[in-house]
């Protein structure tokens, strides 16, 4: 049994795989960008609209309450990041119900990279916002002395991110593949159902986690402006 | 007892407890979390929205520890790198 989808391996040469991961991660991709082009192209400002338009309108605007919901004042700055974490991840733990089909998240690679996304990002909108010397500042408030102290906790909240999403998805692909063993038919259908609630609860939980930390990283220079 | 055995019994003895175990803390507190969400959602009704989400992602955040213990137990049962070492050392020769 595998733990992963990266020992799935369609094509090797030399240290280069091409493994189910990376597969299902392009084909994922290349359905968002390709659906949101084509919704996007013929997009009309009438009453009259087509319904993917509207499923578009629908989640874009979710997606900009609840980002704002979090603390972002201005949440078209960050759709963008937030919103392709949203989607990517809540598409690949969607997938489930195509038989055959093994979440892209449920391997530690892909979830690493997603975090490491984050990790840069936070800082990157900081400084955006704020400015390097007052992003660098944050740092060492309240005191200097909590400095490697928030360095360990950037690192490690990477770590918890990438870990829980990864624990999350792998965990459901297991338990159905241990039930299919025990108890063939029946509840592995259930457990399926029980995956696609947690996969959407973590693809939420993983962007509104991330809209947090880049809330905290931007958060600190509007107090001070308050103050004086 | 050969050394085979012996990791195949710690490895299943330590799966079961580490997850045993670290669902006790994690229950107990998603326990606490959802209580008093209850008793504040009870209260004030209006604040549903806010409430909801700061538990789901305080609710996510404890969740994780359990997970942790999930997946070294995971790994320990289908993926362990002692096993496998074993297994490569006694075939290799």
């Amino acid at each position: 049994m595998s733990l992963s989808p990266d020992s799935i391996i369609f094509w090797q040469y030399g240290i280069f795989k091409l493994n189910a991961t990376i597969v299902t991660t392009w084909i994922l991709m290349l359905t968002l960008i390709i659906s949101s082009k084509l919704i996007s192209k013929k997009l009309s400002k009438n009453l009259e609209r087509s319904g993917w338009q509207n499923l578009l309108e629908i989640i874009i605007t979710m997606i900009e309450k609840q980002i704002e919901g979090v603390g972002l004042a201005e949440p078209h700055k960050y759709i963008s990041f937030l919103g392709t974490l949203f989607l990517f991840i809540g598409l690949s733990s969607l997938c489930i119900i195509i038989p055959g089909y093994e979440p892209p998240t449920g391997s530690l690679s892909t979830t690493v990279a997603l975090s490491l996304c984050v990790f840069v990002a936070v800082p990157y909108f900081g400084i955006k916002e704020r400015g390097l010397g007052n992003y660098l500042s944050s740092y060492i408030q309240p005191t200097a002395i909590m400095l490697p102290f928030n360095i360990i906790s950037e690192a490690s909240r990477t770590l918890a991110l990438s870990v829980r999403l990864f624990g999350n998805m792998m965990s459901g692909t297991m338990i159905v593949g241990i039930l299919l063993t025990i108890t063939p038919f029946l509840f592995p259908v259930v457990m399926t159902l029980m995956g696609l609630l947690t996969g959407m609860v973590q693809a939420y939980i993983f962007s509104i986690l991330a809209g947090v930390y880049i809330a905290a990283a931007i958060r600190v220079k509007n107090k001070q402006t308050q103050k004086t | 007892m050969d050394s085979a055995t012996v990791i195949a019994l710690a490895s299943i003895c330590i799966a079961g407890i580490s997850t045993s175990l670290g669902a006790i803390g994690p229950a107990i507190a998603e326990g606490r979390a959802v209580a008093s969400a209850l008793n504040s959602l009870a209260q004030q009704p209006d604040a549903s929205s806010t409430i909801t989400r700061t538990l789901f992602v305080g609710l996510a955040m404890i969740e994780s520890t359990a997970i942790y213990c999930l997946v070294v137990s995971m790994i320990l049962i289908f993926a362990n790198p002692f096993w496998n070492h074993f297994i490569q050392v006694s075939t290799g020769k």
